[in-house]
């Protein structure tokens, strides 16, 4: 059976004057129809440049250096702008993270809608307005037809995360891509926002990319989880089974540093040391300098990403 | 709100008090009303006679507010190049002044839009280079000397545009206030050299504003979100870009005209355009006080009064502006 | 770099102006009206006597230039440091001081940058001129023009002054020294104004371009130097009329000479601003 999306061995560069780095080393994955998918890391490890280059928008001076990436059989990566332009908010949607940024201050909620739908369907203004009015209630925004004609600065922060999701619904997506969508909310409102996504999810079928640094919110809303450090997956495997049973020791840490996972009383644990900058990634495993289990195979050879237990891959020579 | 708006009121009342001082004092200072009104060919006697009845041995005080009324009711005094009144000489000469400023904004706007947007979009490309090269070169170089060269090249060597005066004109209301020269060809000949020399100073300004706030405004997360929404190029650039770019730019073009009002006195004293400043040129020239003193006024209150409008709608807009538009 | 360079050889130019130029230009006994409108030295009719030909006057118009430089960089130097010292000292007392003497010294710098700076200049300019008689003003020319010039744009220093002085006045070394009880004085000009500096230097480049320009505008219009001591401003009003009779150098030498000049400091100006990175005063 094919996958609904298919990404083999990306590798993501940024072309600097000091020479090219790589964000992304050698990143594969598979999302099936209706599955949701965390991908968890700390800020710099690659997961947002991964969302991104999904569909094609890396940053500048970001580019796709090696891999391909499959969406619907069809290999996505090879398309050119215009191709490409028909499955951005149209088969993939995206959801960044600061609603506060994301919509254009100058135009209303209704015209920044609109024109999404118009710019995927041959519509008329009428039509798509009902369209979005539909979306609006979706996501459970009181008085929809007030928002239509607001402008963003007059909605708070959670009210406008909810227009985004609504503009995201518009076009019926195969796949939602949620860029950390609740980090600049207020802690509230941010799980309220997760149980709507997560519901959308499931009644409309949609697939769900969960990037984000929070491992409690990924355990509670997604399938799978893959863990990044420094461009690598380091970790994939089912969300209970990774939350529970971790292998790498990174992933170990990282749960082990979430407040409630440890006994009430215990001190929090703490990964000591830094993320390597990706210009400054050490020889071996990325992980080598902080890793209690550091052997010397570790500075030498990078461990490659494979089965270890009951489902979960990873890549460390210790376990 | 309504508090602001009074302050602003009265700052704007202030101003106007303290220039229509100052101008009165240099008035009453060096200004010779006797003369104006009767020219020079009067005894010493007679001049005494006039002075006293026209109330010029009067305490200063006085006689300001005297100026101050007769001021609001629009006299001015009298020009004694002209011999009519100086608001009248004024009002006559300002049309050529503000179709010399039509004409730069249109300029403007025709050329810095498409060529800011451009070097935003591709700032590695030739010509984004060139023109943000020339557009150094532009900045250096003083508005008469363009106007000169402009002369030199097109009227001298080329002879297809002329050199001086506003050409063939048409009076628009039928009154004979407003001649204009945008309604024949020749009028429009004669604006060309006039606006594009004023231009030449502006260009180089907005050119590299629109660039710079064109691309600052690509940067932000919300095209970048445009993009994601699979919106066209074109749509994103010409629409969402534009529009944002837009907000900033349009409050400095009102600053910048104000400036450009300052230079048509160079540009109309090169190309003997008879608009308002070329007469203020004139009444330097001829020592005519009154009518230098009434041009101070009226164009210090057009100022005054541009600004507190400007200011007030500002008041108005602002609250959502400064939450919306500067992230 | 190329520009600092450059700008160099100007000023050394116009320093050296009486020792390097052909002939002095301000002495009638060496003009000789018979030798006027003579043509640059490479054109028919040139003379290698005259370099750069001859103006209307039969002065030589290297000479000229030089000394009109000269003179556009007395008084762009002389106006900007007064602007400088009115807005030094202003925006050190509204900024440090704060509250009324704030409110009002901002509100005066407001209301006079709402009016277009050489608007401002040649009003002083034209009633300078009708208050002195044009002889007089004529002599007095480069004293007034530098008071003109510097009374009208020193709001742009003062409003950057206390910008930068609003930034630095909470800073901790400015507490210190309120505490070990400096009076306001010494903190204002030793401690805070010193930390103002590259604002100051930047503006200072880019108003003396600004200032040179208004310069030559004003002179232009006849309410600057007369011809008999020309600045470049005036010596491009000298040569106006000349273009249409063909002696176009009279007119376009001195103005690219002023154009190069202005050019060069504004791309010091640039260059300062980028490599210093002050925060400017926007608007």
């Amino acid at each position: 059976m094919t996958h609904l999306l298919e990404v083999r061995d990306l590798e993501v560069k940024f072309a600097l004057r000091s020479g090219d780095i790589t964000a992304i080393d050698g990143v594969s994955f598979t999302l099936n129809q209706g599955e949701r998918l965390g991908i968890v890391g700390e800020s710099g490890a690659g997961k947002s440049v991964t969302g991104f280059s999904i569909i094609n928008l890396i940053s500048k001076p970001g580019f796709i250096s090696k891999g391909s990436i499959h969406f619907e059989g069809k290999c996505i990566s090879d398309y050119t702008g215009s191709q490409m332009r028909k499955i951005r908010g149209n088969r993939i949607a995206m959801i960044f993270q600061d609603p506060m940024m994301t919509l254009n201050p100058v135009f209303t909620i209704g015209f920044q809608m609109i024109e999404t739908l118009q710019a995927h369907r041959n519509i008329s203004k009428a039509d798509a307005r009902a369209i979005a009015l539909e979306k609006l209630r979706k996501v459970q925004i009181p008085s929809p037809e007030e928002r239509l004609d607001q402008y963003p600065h007059e909605l708070s922060g959670g009210m406008r995360q909810r227009i985004i999701i609504a503009i995201s619904l518009l076009a019926d997506p195969a796949i939602i891509i949620a860029d950390e969508p609740t980090t600049a909310l207020d802690v509230t409102i941010q799980a309220e926002i997760m149980d709507l996504l997560q519901e959308l999810c499931e009644t409309e079928n949609m697939a769900l990319i969960l990037i984000t640094h929070d491992l409690g919110v990924v355990s509670q809303v997604t399938e799978k989880i893959a863990v990044m450090y420094a461009g690598k997956i380091i970790e994939f495997g089912p969300t209970d089974k990774v939350v529970h049973t971790p292998v790498h020791p990174y992933t170990i840490g990282l749960i082990g540093s979430i407040p409630g996972a440890t006994v009430p009383g215990e001190e929090l644990r703490q990964i000591p040391g830094m993320m390597p900058t990706l210009s400054n990634i050490p020889e071996g495993c990325a992980f080598n300098p902080r890793c209690e289990l550091c052997e010397p195979i570790c500075t030498q050879k990078t461990p490659e990403l494979e089965e270890k237990q009951n489902g979960i891959l990873a890549a460390c020579h210790m376990k | 709100m309504f508090a602001f708006i009074i302050r602003r009121i009265i700052q704007a009342v202030v101003v106007m008090m303290v220039i229509s001082l100052v101008g009165f004092s240099i008035k009453s200072k060096i200004g010779d009303p006797v003369r104006d009104l009767v020219g020079e060919r009067v005894t010493p006697e007679e001049r005494a006679q006039i002075a006293d009845k026209m109330g010029l041995n009067d305490p200063f005080l006085i006689q300001y507010t005297r100026f101050v009324k007769q001021a609001l009711k629009g006299d001015l005094g009298r020009s004694f190049i002209y011999n009519k009144p100086a608001l009248e000489v004024i009002v006559r000469h300002a049309p050529a002044t503000l179709e010399l400023l039509i004409g730069t904004a249109l300029i403007i706007i025709f050329v810095s839009l498409p060529l800011g947007i451009q070097s935003a979009l591709q700032p590695r490309s030739l010509l984004s280079r060139f023109t943000m090269s020339f557009s150094t070169l532009g900045v250096s170089m003083p508005v008469f000397l363009t106007a000169i060269l402009l002369i030199y090249l097109f009227a001298v060597n080329l002879q297809i545009l002329p050199s001086y005066g506003r050409g063939e004109t048409v009076d628009l209301f039928g009154n004979g206030y407003w001649k204009t020269g945008f309604l024949t060809h020749d009028g429009r000949m004669h604006l060309i050299l006039p606006c594009l020399s004023l231009s030449s100073i502006m260009l180089p300004l907005f050119i590299r504003l629109i660039r710079s706030e064109m691309m600052e405004v690509l940067e932000t997360e919300y095209i970048k979100y445009a993009w994601a929404k699979g919106l066209s190029p074109a749509r994103i650039w010409m629409v969402h870009a534009f529009k944002n770019t837009l907000l900033p730019v349009i409050t400095v073009f009102g600053v910048q005209m104000g400036i450009t009002f300052a230079f048509t006195i160079l540009t109309e004293l090169v190309f003997q355009w008879q608009g308002m400043g070329f007469i203020f040129l004139e009444a330097v020239e001829r020592s005519d006080i009154s009518l230098l003193i009434a041009y101070l006024v009226v164009v210090a209150g057009v100022f005054v009064l541009v600004n507190t409008v400007v200011d007030i709608i500002y008041g108005f807009i602002n609250p959502t502006i400064r939450i919306a538009g500067t992230r | 770099m190329a520009s600092f360079i450059v700008l160099v050889i100007f000023l050394i130019l116009a320093i050296t102006a009486p020792w390097i130029s052909p002939m002095n230009p301000y002495d009638s006994h060496n003009i000789d009206i018979m030798n006027s409108e003579i043509p640059p030295m490479w054109m028919e009719g040139g003379s290698p006597e005259f370099i750069l030909g001859t103006d209307n006057m039969g002065r030589d118009m290297l000479s000229t230039m030089f000394y009109g430089l000269r003179t556009s960089i007395i008084i762009g130097i002389g106006a900007v440091s007064l602007q400088a010292f009115i807005g030094i000292v202003l925006g050190l007392s509204a900024g440090y001081m704060g509250g009324k003497t704030d409110a009002i010294l901002m509100r005066i710098a407001d209301i006079q940058f709402s009016f277009p700076y050489l608007m401002v200049a040649i009003f002083i300019g034209a009633v300078f001129q009708l208050l002195f008689g044009v002889g007089s003003y004529e002599r007095l020319a480069i004293p007034l023009l530098t008071l003109i010039i510097g009374l009208s744009n020193w709001p742009m220093f003062a409003r950057t002054i206390r910008a930068s002085v609003m930034g630095e006045k909470n800073k901790e070394y400015v507490e210190a020294a309120r505490v070990i009880g400096l009076p306001r004085f010494t903190i204002m000009f030793r401690h805070v104004l010193p930390n103002s500096l590259t604002s100051v230097m930047v503006i200072f480049t880019i108003q003396v371009a600004s200032a040179i320009q208004s310069e030559a505008a004003l002179s232009f219009l006849g309410l600057g130097m007369p011809v008999t001591r020309p600045s470049l401003g005036s010596l491009i009003r000298a040569g106006q009329e000349y273009i249409f009779s063909g002696s176009w150098w009279i007119t376009i030498f001195p103005g690219l000479w002023l154009v190069v000049f202005v050019l060069v400091i504004n791309l010091l100006g640039d260059w300062l601003r980028d490599v210093l990175n002050p925060k400017l005063y926007k608007g």
